[in-house]
């Protein structure tokens, strides 16, 4: 059965339960139950949590075989927690383990060998990369594996389709009772918003830290009430890849071009006016917004609103320089912008519930203005990919992506055309990440298309002589230059579900096929 | 005359050329996105960014790049090896088989150097089944005695289209460091320009390498524009919008030549040959400066009137 | 033409292709590694069959280690790496078989 971005469904996801994704407003003003989690009274006899050991931590959570253990993904590549807990339930002789992370990378390759052993048979995640996306496209996984938005992953954590027997939160401190922050330790990593909806919900919490710090830790982003346990270790992560430097604005001329493009356009939108709301990415292209931003805001003598979601450097100085009012952090990516949270009022953090949860009363980026975001491949519907590579494996991340372009009143891709000799804008991409209903504008450095769905923006863009062309004129100048291409061969098999932010099925993913020069 | 070439005027001599791009051959991926950034003309490298054990692989790249990818109408030159190297014969070859526009010829000291490369391409014109006279040549002045040759350079060939200040080498020539402003190479900037005009060719200025100091480029720039040249090389596509920025005339001077223009259409249709406008005296000698200023205009893209 | 000696051309670069051709006798054997090797195995397989035939070489090993090259690059290459073979770096015959 096909969904309306155009994916068939297999019969056997379908039979499981899942339904097919209907669009981005599908659910709007519905109903839903929350499900909350069977918890335990303790209102006498105990003054401390700590425990001396993780062992101890896990068989006071009564792990057993087959449970799920989550975790969140603030450390990025300096993670040590998802590895320290994963090999102690290894050692301890845990087996069929579910994992619900809200992202896992390349510091927690372990976890590669786990699913190839068996040890750990399901997994969902919005990032996944490495040996371990390897790892579930060669179908070493044992359960299908469920991709979910940064939102749909707080919705299904409040509805019951995960269900978390122990969260493991890595916390860079934390108080003996459990008040855990993102800062106060010796490896910070400012917010701790992925963790939040892990802590209410799931039946254990277990914190784990390498700073124990006196009792209340006031302000924290995990409270106390909700943890069950708080476990020492030495470091929780790298400090430097927890917060790499600060991010600075790429010299890359094209990247430069594409970003002064995508400013070029934003000004010639009815939201370009004072006190709107902007969201970007990293990437090169994305960051370097902000660069001609400035310069706009400035000549217009005009302030924004808020900037909302992942916070580098270059946005805090934004702030800093009076160029925006306030900034709703839900996660940092360098030390700059952990150093800003917190010690600057205007810089706050909100929980990933608060940022992106569509089965909410209105979640920040409802009322977002911009968000700028990448991709892998586009295609001639607007469809975005950011999650299968060239290869066909599983090496990328729905992350806030989804979630933000389906909220946004205009969503920008800003893109290069082809990325060595991969075309970016291709007749259908691989694997549907983000369906082409929540994609205004495409801006690469050979041209601008606008989704024919916004013959508004069609319309002010070329009334400000911004030349516009066909996203297939686009296509064709992409294969024009690298080539057309064939298509990636997959197995039957699914081992992933892209799940759109309301619980629908967005596509699936197969199992992949090796190539054979000979065929 | 250049041996056996059949000359008609050439338009493609005068084209706008206010930057002139170095683009490598040696590195595919740099090899196919210059014209992205809309200089006037790519120079594609096959000496001094090519290392001498590569100078033939540099020379496929060119020849497949140049056939299958598409530039967008940007002009192509090649900056071929000199004359005192064991490659420029094979070089010449290349750029003629792939139907480059235009060679750029390096160290070029004398006019017999122009008419030795002028000879080769000839020879390759009919080698390759090319138009006679489709392939152009500049020539880059790297040394004082370049310099004081400037002029008979710019006449030893009809394709000659302009000649190239080379700051690098005429330096190292000249025992000076760049010191000062630039006060070295003025004298030789002045002769280039000297030459040029009076040979009806374009003169450009040359590369700057401090990509960081966007404001001493800005500041050259202006100098040598002042000083009546057509452009500058380009090293990096940020020094690009500087360049066409400068060499653009700004919406006063062009509304200021419109103006002259009309005004000695108009009295001359009265019979008057000479007369003042806004204070300043004007007759027809006036009239080729406010048309260039107006062609300039309509080049760079800013001119949509009709005269 | 044949292939005399061992001869490579290009690099291990993004978006380049390192080319090693070898005297063989068993027509053209084609090992080839890509990071696109999915979309363009084939066509990466065509192009050194095309260039091969266009050359008339008959037999030869040919490696390819790709980065990401473009076609104009790898025809480059190869043909550079196959006069390279025979110690040629000039008269080539430029838009005749090539």
């Amino acid at each position: 059965m096909k969904n309306s971005a155009g994916r068939e469904i297999p019969e056997e996801i379908l039979k499981k339960g899942w339904k097919p994704h209907q669009g981005k407003d599908a659910y709007n003003g519905t109903e839903f139950n929350k499900v909350g989690t069977r918890a335990k009274v303790i209102n006498r006899g105990q003054e401390s949590k700590l425990v001396g050991s993780l062992e101890e931590a896990i068989k006071g959570c009564g792990m057993q075989d087959g449970m799920t253990v989550s975790f969140h993904h603030h450390f990025r590549d300096g993670d040590y927690v998802v590895d320290i807990v994963m090999r102690e339930l290894k050692r301890l002789g845990y087996k069929d383990i579910k994992m619900a992370c809200s992202s896992i990378g390349s510091a927690s390759q372990v976890v590669a060998d786990y699913i190839e052993d068996g040890t750990v048979t399901g997994l969902t995640t919005s990032g996944i990369r490495d040996r371990i996306g390897e790892a579930v496209s060669n179908g070493k996984l044992k359960d299908v594996a469920v991709l979910r938005s940064h939102g749909g992953r707080v919705r299904a954590i409040e509805e019951g389709s995960i269900v978390i027997d122990i969260a493991f939160i890595g916390a860079p401190s934390s108080d003996e009772y459990g008040n855990a922050s993102g800062k106060n330790g010796k490896n910070n990593c400012g917010s701790l918003s992925y963790a939040e909806t892990d802590a209410m919900y799931a039946k254990h919490v277990v914190v784990v830290t390498d700073t124990l710090v006196p009792f209340p830790n006031k302000p924290s982003h995990i409270e106390g009430v909700y943890v069950d346990y708080v476990v020492t270790v030495d470091e929780i992560g790298n400090n430097k890849k927890i917060a790499s430097a600060a991010a600075r604005i790429t010299t890359n001329p094209k990247d430069l071009k594409i970003a002064e493009d995508c400013v070029k356009a934003m000004v010639a939108m009815p939201y370009f006016k004072d006190g709107f709301s902007f969201q970007t990415g990293v990437g090169g292209p994305s960051i370097a917004t902000t660069l001609f931003l400035r310069e706009e805001l400035k000549e217009r003598n005009m302030k924004m609103g808020w900037i909302v979601g992942g916070i580098s450097t270059p946005m805090v100085e934004m702030m800093k320089d009076g160029l925006v009012n306030c900034i709703a952090d839900v996660q940092d990516f360098d030390t700059g912008a952990v150093a800003s949270l917190g010690t600057d009022p205007r810089h706050f953090d909100i929980s990933a519930a608060e940022y992106a949860n569509p089965f909410s009363k209105g979640a920040f980026i409802n009322k977002l203005d911009y968000v700028i975001l990448s991709a892998l491949e586009v295609d001639v519907d607007f469809n975005v990919n950011v999650l299968t590579g060239s290869d066909g494996v599983l090496r990328g991340a729905p992350g806030g992506h989804p979630d933000t372009a389906a909220s946004a009143k205009c969503c920008i891709i800003v893109t290069p055309l082809v990325r060595g000799r991969i075309p970016t804008i291709c007749d259908r991409v691989v694997t549907v990440t983000t369906a082409g209903d929540a994609i205004d504008v495409l801006v690469t450095d050979y041209g601008i298309a606008v989704n024919p769905m916004r013959q508004d923006l069609v319309e002010c863009l070329t009334k400000a002589g911004i030349k516009l062309t066909d996203i297939k004129t686009l296509r064709d100048k992409a294969y024009s230059i690298v080539g057309k291409p064939d298509d990636i061969q997959f197995h039957d098999r699914v081992v992933a579900i892209v799940e759109a932010r309301d619980g629908t099925v967005m596509d699936v993913v197969r199992q992949i096929k090796p190539f054979d020069i000979n065929d | 005359m250049g041996k056996g070439a059949v000359m008609k005027v050439d338009p493609r001599k005068n084209r706008l050329r206010r930057t002139m791009m170095f683009a490598s051959t040696q590195r595919p991926n740099l090899i196919r996105d210059p014209y992205l950034f809309a200089p006037d003309s790519l120079i594609f490298d096959l000496e001094d960014a090519v290392a001498e054990n590569q100078k033939d692989a540099a020379r496929f790249s060119l020849y497949h790049a140049v056939q299958s990818l598409d530039y967008h109408g940007l002009e192509k030159l090649v900056r071929i090896n000199a004359l005192d190297t064991p490659h420029w014969q094979e070089d010449v070859r290349v750029c003629v088989a792939a139907g480059v526009d235009g060679i750029r010829i390096a160290k070029c000291d004398t006019a017999d150097n122009v008419r030795t490369i002028d000879e080769a391409v000839t020879a390759a014109e009919t080698e390759f089944g090319r138009e006679p006279g489709s392939t152009l040549l500049m020539a880059a002045l790297e040394s004082p005695l370049a310099v004081l040759n400037a002029y008979e350079i710019c006449k030893a060939s009809p394709r000659m289209f302009g000649i190239a200040l080379s700051g690098g080498d005429f330096r190292r020539c000249m025992h000076t460091t760049g010191a000062g402003g630039g006060v070295d190479m003025q004298t030789a900037r002045g002769l280039m320009v000297l030459s040029a005009r009076a040979a009806g060719l374009q003169c450009f200025d040359t590369v700057y390498t401090n990509l960081d100091d966007l404001e001493g480029f800005a500041k050259e720039t202006q100098l040598i524009k002042d000083m009546g040249f057509d452009g500058k090389s380009i090293v990096n596509p940020r020094q690009i919008k500087i360049v066409h920025d400068l060499f653009t005339p700004s919406r006063k001077e062009i509304e200021e030549a419109e103006r002259v223009v009309i005004a000695i259409r108009e009295n001359a249709e009265k019979g008057i040959g000479i007369f003042q406008l806004d204070g300043k005296m004007l007759d027809i000698a006036f009239m080729e400066g406010a048309e260039r200023t107006l062609a300039l205009a309509k080049a760079s893209g800013v001119y949509k009137g009709d005269l | 033409m044949n292939i005399k000696k061992t001869a490579m051309a290009g690099t291990l670069e993004s978006s380049d292709v390192m080319v090693t051709v070898e005297p063989g006798q068993n027509g053209i054997e084609l090992s080839l590694s890509s990071p696109v090797i999915h979309q363009y195995g084939r066509a990466i397989k065509q192009t050194v069959m095309d260039t091969m035939n266009r050359l008339e070489v008959d037999h030869a090993k040919v490696t390819i280690v790709d980065h990401g090259a473009l076609d104009c690059t790898l025809k480059a290459r190869l043909e550079c790496a196959v006069y390279r073979s025979n110690e040629q770096t000039e008269d080539i015959p430029w838009g005749k078989g090539l």
